[in-house]
C-alpha cells in the first residue's frame, strides 16, 4: 500500500495504491493513472546548471529533454555537473545526448551569444 | 510652452520581466509603433533567469519550459517588432503628467509618455517585515536571493539548510539545494495549510523526504557571524507559540519564502491609490490607475502563481494602453464598484466601466482553503450567478468571467458560501 | 614606535583619532572588527542631545553641553548628515509634569538650551504628538545624525592627515616597559601613549595593565526601524518622561528619512548578544505609544539591538591612572553627543604627556560623498557623462549608483563588507532589504577588492554569505 497526493490538478486527493495497483481516493480518471505510474515507474524531469565558459554569464540553465527516472535523480545530477560548455549556445542544444542511458538529453535552456 | 523632455512616445513599458515583454508585444501589436521599453538589469526576462526549474507556459504554450525558455520565446517575439529597448536603464521618477526621468550609462533622461505601463514586479517579504527575533548573522536571507546566487552566479549559499515559509519559491529551493549538494532538513508553515502548490510540496519535498511543519514558525535565529542553530514551535489557531513545542536545528542557513509583495515606489511617490490587500495599486475594468493613462500589470498589480496568468493579463493590459491612446481615454460613464464578501480576500478590479457587449474577467483569492462549496455573485444584492466549486485553495488564484449584459451600474458583491 | 595608539575604533577612537590627527604625531588605531564604528557606535539613537538630563557636575552634563556646540561645524567639514530638529519630552499627567519642571531646572543648571512648551504651542509645531499632551520640554539645539557616516567620515579624515587603521586585529594586552607594549592576535606594537576606546571590552583592556580593576556590563537596547514614507510624520525627537511607569523612549526621524522607536533598556551578560526579542519589542511600541497616537507599524522594515558600556559610576570614565594609558570607557548615552568635547579632553591630556605640535598640511575638510540622488538633472547627466557607471543603478530603493560603490570602496577607510557599504550609503538598506542587490553588491565588492565572490562578508570574519561554487567537488 502506498499513499500518494496527486498533482494532476490543484485539489490534491490523497490516493492509495494497492499492490495490485488498485488506486483508491481519487475523483477522476487522470487521478487513477497518476497513481498507477507513480508506483509503477515514477519520473522527473530534472532541470540545473552547466558551467559556462566565454561569457559574462557563468553559469547555462539546462534540463533533461524527457523525464528521467526518479530513481536515478542524483546519478543524472553528478553528469550534468561534468559539464562544461562555451558560448555561443542556442537554446534546445544537446549538450549531453542520452544521459546514462535513459534516452533522455541534456539540453541548454538559454541562447547566449 | 517649451518642451523639456528629449522625446515623447506613445507608450513606455517600466520592466521588461514577463508582464512588460507581454505589455509592450501587445502594445505594439494594438496599434502603437512608438512603445519604449525600459529595463533596469542588463538583460530582458526578469526574475524568469534565475526559475531555471520547469512548469512554465502550460496554458501560454500547452508544454513544459524552464523559466529561461519561456522568456526566451517572449524576447524572440518582442524583437521582431520595431520595439525600442533600453538595458541597464532604472526610472527614477515619473510624474501624474506621465514624465518619467531615467537613469543609464549614457546620460540622465527626462522623456515623456501618453500611456505608462508600470510592470516592476515584486519584491521578497524580509526578515524584518515578520519580525523573527534572534541574532543578525549572516545565512538569514530571501529564498528569492539564494535563488539567483544559485542558478545565475554559480554559488550555494550553505550546507544545512532550514526554510521557513511554505510559498512555491522556498519549496522549489529545497529541491534545487538539495539536488546541487546541501541538506535540507525541513520546512515550516505559519499556517495550518502549505502555501504552495501540491505539485510542488510533492515533488519538491516528498520525493527528498523533506518534512513539512504545518503551523510552526521559527520562535529563534542563532549565530554570532554566520547562523548557527535555529529554534523552531508550533503555533495555535491564534498564531500564539504553544509552550514545550520547541525544537532545535542545527543549520548554517535559514531560507524565507514568506511572501511578495507588489513593488512601487515610483507609484506610491505620485500618490496612486493602492489596494490595501494586494498592496499593488487599484485598477478598474481598463487596468487603469487612479491617475489617468498610468496601467499596472503583473505582480507588481498583484501578485500570481502562475507566468501564464500574468502574461494573459498583461497582453490585455497593452491593449487596454493603446486603446486609451488611440481614443484619447474610455468611456467612464457606467461603473460598478466590486466588493468581497465572505471567504474572499481581494477580487480585482475592484472597480468596472460598463460596456454593451463582451466579458469582464475578475481575478480572486480566498483568504483560507474551501472544500465543496459556491461562489456567488449579486448585483445590488440580488444573485446573478451561482458558481460550484469542489475545492478553493489560497494558493490558487480564481479566474472568475461575467458576461457584461449581466451587469448594471452599481456594486458587485462576491462571497463562498457553504451552500 | 608609535607616539600613540588608540584601541577600537568606535565613534570615541574616530574622534580623537581625528582631533590628534592635527598635531606631527605617527597614530595607530586598532579595531577588532572589521569596520569603524560598528559596536555601540552602529546601534544607538542617533542623537545629538542637548544636555538637559545628565546630573550637573558629571562628565556626562559637561561633555554633552559643549559636544552639542562642536557638532555642525564638524559635519559641514566632514560631510556628514546632522539636523538640528530639536527635541521635545513630553508629559501626559501629573506626575511627568511635575518632573518636566524638575528637567527644566536641571537642564539651565547644565547650561543646555531649554523651555517649556504648552499644549497649543506643542500642537502646532508636533502635530504628530499625543493628544493626550500636556505640556512639553523643547530643547531647540538637539539633533539628529547619521553615526554610520559620522565615524566613517572621522576616520577618513584621521587617515588622510596620516593616521593608520588595523581592522580585524584585536588588542589582548597592554603591558609597561620603557614605553607601553600592545599585544595583538596578529603581533606586536610599541607607543608612547595608548588610549583606550575599546567600548564594551575597555575593562578587559584597562585590567590587562591596570592593578585597579574595573568591570563593565552590557545594557542593551532594542529599536524598530521604520522605512522612509510619503506621508508626513514626526519631525522633532520625541522623549517620554521617565517615570513610575517606564523609563521612557523615543518616536525619532533619522537623517535619513527613516523613524526610530525605542530603545529598550536591559542589562545582559553577553557583551556581543545583539540578539532581538519581540516580548521587548513589544513592550518598546506600547512605551512609544504614551507619546504619540499612530506608530506606522506597516513600514517596519527591520529590528535591530545596540549595547552601552554601562559603569557603576553612571558616569563616563575618562582618566589616566598611569601616566600615558588613557581610559575612555563607561561611554553608554550620552556618549555620541558628547564625543567631540570627548576627544578635545583627551586632547588636553594627551599633551600633557607628549609634546603637541601642529602639522602644516593639515586638512580638517573631507571629499564629499558622491551622491547623485540629490543633485539636479543637469548635474546628474553630466557626471554619468564623465563616468558612465554614474548612471547605472545598483540599488534601486535607495537610488544608488555603481560609480558611488565603487568610490566608497576606493577611499580611505573604504568599505570591504556588505554592510560596510550599507552604513556608508544605505545600499540594501530600504524596502528589499537587500533582496534585489546585494548579488550585485557582492560581485562589485569582490571585483574592486580583487577577491572571489565567496570571500565578501557580510560584517567581517566568519559571516559569510556564499558557501561555495556550484559544480565543484
Amino acid at each position: 500500500m502506498t499513499k500518494l497526493i496527486c498533482i494532476v490538478c490543484p485539489k490534491g486527493c490523497h490516493l492509495e495504491v494497492d499492490d495490485n495497483l488498485n488506486v483508491t481516493g481519487n475523483s477522476c480518471k487522470r487521478g487513477e493513472v497518476y497513481g498507477k505510474n507513480e508506483v509503477t515507474n515514477p519520473t522527473r524531469t530534472i532541470t540545473s546548471t552547466v558551467i559556462l565558459k566565454n561569457s559574462c554569464y557563468t553559469r547555462l540553465p539546462v534540463k533533461t529533454s524527457l523525464p528521467v527516472p526518479k530513481s536515478m535523480i542524483f546519478d543524472v545530477m553528478a553528469e550534468i555537473n561534468k559539464i562544461e560548455v562555451s558560448a555561443p549556445v542556442s537554446c534546445g542544444d544537446i549538450l549531453l545526448k542520452n544521459v546514462l542511458s535513459t534516452g533522455s538529453d541534456i539540453v541548454a535552456c538559454k541562447s547566449i551569444k | 510652452m517649451e518642451k523639456n523632455y528629449e522625446a515623447l512616445y506613445d507608450i513606455v513599458v517600466i520592466g521588461g520581466g514577463s508582464a512588460g515583454l507581454a505589455a509592450a508585444i501587445s502594445s505594439y501589436d494594438s496599434g502603437i509603433k512608438n512603445v519604449l521599453l525600459l529595463e533596469k538589469e542588463a538583460y530582458l526576462g526578469g526574475i524568469l533567469n534565475q526559475c531555471v526549474h520547469n512548469g512554465f507556459g502550460l496554458h501560454t504554450f500547452k508544454e513544459e519550459l524552464t523559466g529561461p525558455e519561456y522568456a526566451e520565446r517572449f524576447i524572440d517575439e518582442l524583437k521582431k517588432r520595431d520595439i525600442e529597448v533600453r538595458l541597464e536603464a532604472t526610472v527614477l521618477e515619473i510624474t501624474k503628467d506621465k514624465e518619467i526621468e531615467y537613469s543609464d550609462t549614457l546620460g540622465y533622461h527626462k522623456i515623456k509618455a501618453k500611456a505608462i505601463i508600470c510592470a516592476c514586479g515584486c519584491s521578497e517579504r524580509t526578515r524584518g517585515q515578520i519580525r523573527t527575533p534572534g541574532d543578525r548573522c549572516s545565512g538569514v536571507m530571501t529564498a528569492g536571493l539564494a535563488q539567483r546566487y544559485l542558478n545565475v552566479e554559480g554559488y550555494l549559499v550553505g550546507k544545512k539548510v532550514f526554510i521557513l515559509g511554505s510559498g512555491d519559491i522556498g519549496l522549489i529551493m529545497a529541491r534545487r539545494m538539495t539536488l546541487e549538494g546541501a541538506k535540507v532538513l525541513g520546512v515550516a508553515e505559519l499556517m495550518p495549510y502549505s502555501n504552495g502548490l501540491n505539485r510542488n510540496i510533492v515533488q519538491c519535498l516528498n520525493d527528498f523526504n523533506i518534512p513539512l511543519y504545518l503551523s510552526h514558525t521559527v520562535k529563534r535565529i542563532i549565530g554570532k557571524n554566520r547562523l548557527e542553530k535555529i529554534v523552531i514551535c508550533e503555533v495555535d489557531d491564534k498564531l500564539n507559540f504553544v509552550p514545550r513545542t520547541d525544537k532545535e536545528f542545527e543549520v548554517d542557513t535559514l531560507l524565507l519564502s514568506v511572501g511578495l509583495i507588489p513593488y512601487n515606489p515610483l507609484l506610491e511617490k505620485i500618490g496612486v491609490a493602492m489596494h490595501p490587500k494586494t498592496r499593488g495599486p487599484l485598477v478598474d475594468s481598463d487596468y487603469q490607475t487612479s491617475i489617468p493613462g498610468i496601467f499596472a500589470c503583473g505582480n507588481g498589480l498583484h501578485v500570481h502563481d502562475l507566468v501564464d496568468f500574468v502574461t494573459n493579463e498583461s497582453k490585455k493590459v497593452g491593449e487596454c494602453a493603446a486603446k486609451y491612446v488611440l481614443e484619447n481615454g474610455f468611456d467612464a460613464s457606467k461603473v460598478l464598484t466590486v466588493t468581497p464578501l465572505n471567504g474572499i480576500g481581494y477580487i480585482l478590479p475592484g472597480k468596472v466601466y460598463l460596456k454593451d457587449e463582451g466579458t469582464i474577467k475578475f481575478n480572486f483569492r480566498v483568504n483560507k482553503p474551501f472544500k465543496d462549496v459556491s461562489i456567488i455573485a449579486k448585483l445590488n444584492g440580488e444573485e446573478i450567478k451561482r458558481t460550484k466549486k469542489p475545492y478553493l485553495l489560497p494558493a490558487e488564484m480564481v479566474e472568475y468571467i461575467l458576461d457584461m449584459k449581466l451587469l448594471k451600474e452599481g456594486e458587485l458583491t462576491l462571497e463562498v458560501s457553504n451552500d | 614606535m608609535y607616539d600613540i595608539i588608540i584601541v577600537g575604533a568606535g565613534v570615541n577612537g574616530c574622534f580623537i583619532a581625528r582631533t590628534l590627527a592635527k598635531y606631527k604625531l605617527n597614530i595607530l588605531v586598532i579595531e577588532k572588527e572589521s569596520d569603524v564604528g560598528d559596536g555601540t557606535s552602529a546601534a544607538n539613537s542617533a542623537i545629538v542631545h542637548s544636555g538637559y538630563d545628565p546630573h550637573t557636575g558629571t562628565l556626562k552634563a559637561e561633555l554633552n553641553v559643549l559636544g552639542n556646540k562642536m557638532y555642525p561645524e564638524i559635519c559641514k567639514e566632514l560631510d556628514v548628515s546632522f539636523k538640528m530638529n530639536g527635541s521635545l519630552t513630553i508629559s501626559t499627567n501629573e506626575e511627568e509634569d511635575k518632573k518636566l519642571d524638575e528637567l527644566l531646572a536641571l537642564g539651565k543648571a547644565n547650561g543646555a538650551e531649554v523651555r517649556i512648551v504648552d499644549r497649543d504651542e506643542l500642537l502646532k509645531m508636533e502635530p504628530f504628538v499625543t493628544k493626550k499632551a500636556l505640556r512639553a520640554l523643547y530643547a531647540p539645539t538637539a539633533g539628529i545624525i547619521n553615526p554610520f557616516e559620522l565615524c566613517v567620515a572621522l576616520m577618513e579624515n584621521a587617515m588622510d592627515n596620516g593616521v593608520s587603521l588595523h581592522l580585524n586585529e584585536k588588542v589582548l594586552k597592554v603591558e609597561k616597559k620603557d614605553d607601553f607594549i600592545v599585544k595583538t592576535d596578529k603581533g606586536e606594537y610599541s607607543a608612547k601613549v595608548v588610549i583606550n576606546c575599546a567600548g564594551l571590552y575597555g575593562d578587559d583592556v584597562s585590567n590587562s595593565l591596570l592593578d585597579e580593576k574595573i568591570k563593565l556590563v552590557p545594557r542593551k537596547g532594542e529599536y524598530y526601524l521604520l522605512d522612509h514614507f510619503n506621508e508626513p510624520y514626526v519631525t522633532h525627537t520625541l522623549f517620554s518622561v521617565p517615570s513610575s511607569k517606564g523609563k521612557g523612549v523615543l518616536v525619532a526621524p533619522t537623517t535619513s528619512g527613516n523613524y526610530l522607536v525605542g530603545p529598550s533598556s536591559n542589562f545582559i551578560d553577553d557583551k556581543d548578544d545583539v540578539s532581538t526579542n519581540n516580548e521587548i519589542l513589544t513592550d518598546v511600541v506600547k512605551e512609544a505609544y504614551r507619546i504619540v497616537d499612530n506608530i506606522p507599524m506597516q513600514y517596519v522594515i527591520t529590528e535591530f539591538a545596540g549595547l552601552r558600556a554601562y559603569h557603576e559610576s553612571n558616569d563616563f570614565v575618562i582618566n589616566e591612572k598611569l601616566k600615558g594609558f588613557i581610559n575612555v570607557i563607561g561611554m553608554q548615552s550620552p556618549g555620541l553627543a558628547s564625543a567631540p568635547a570627548t576627544a578635545s579632553k583627551v586632547a588636553s591630556m594627551v599633551a600633557r604627556d607628549i609634546e603637541l605640535v601642529e602639522r602644516e598640511d593639515y586638512n580638517p575638510i573631507r571629499r564629499p560623498y558622491i551622491r547623485l540622488k540629490y543633485k539636479s538633472n543637469e548635474e546628474k547627466n553630466k557626471m554619468i557623462k564623465e563616468n558612465p557607471l554614474f548612471g547605472k543603478i545598483i540599488c534601486r530603493c535607495e537610488e544608488v549608483s555603481e560609480g558611488e560603490i565603487i568610490d566608497a570602496i576606493h577611499r580611505n577607510c573604504g568599505a570591504t563588507t556588505v554592510k560596510g557599504l550599507k552604513k556608508r550609503l544605505r545600499t540594501g538598506f530600504g524596502k528589499c532589504q537587500g533582496g534585489f542587490c546585494q548579488s550585485l553588491i557582492l560581485k562589485i565588492l569582490a571585483r574592486e577588492l580583487n577577491k572571489d565572490m565567496k570571500d565578501i562578508t557580510l560584517k567581517g570574519e566568519a559571516s559569510y554569505i556564499l558557501l561555495k561554487e556550484t559544480k565543484g567537488e
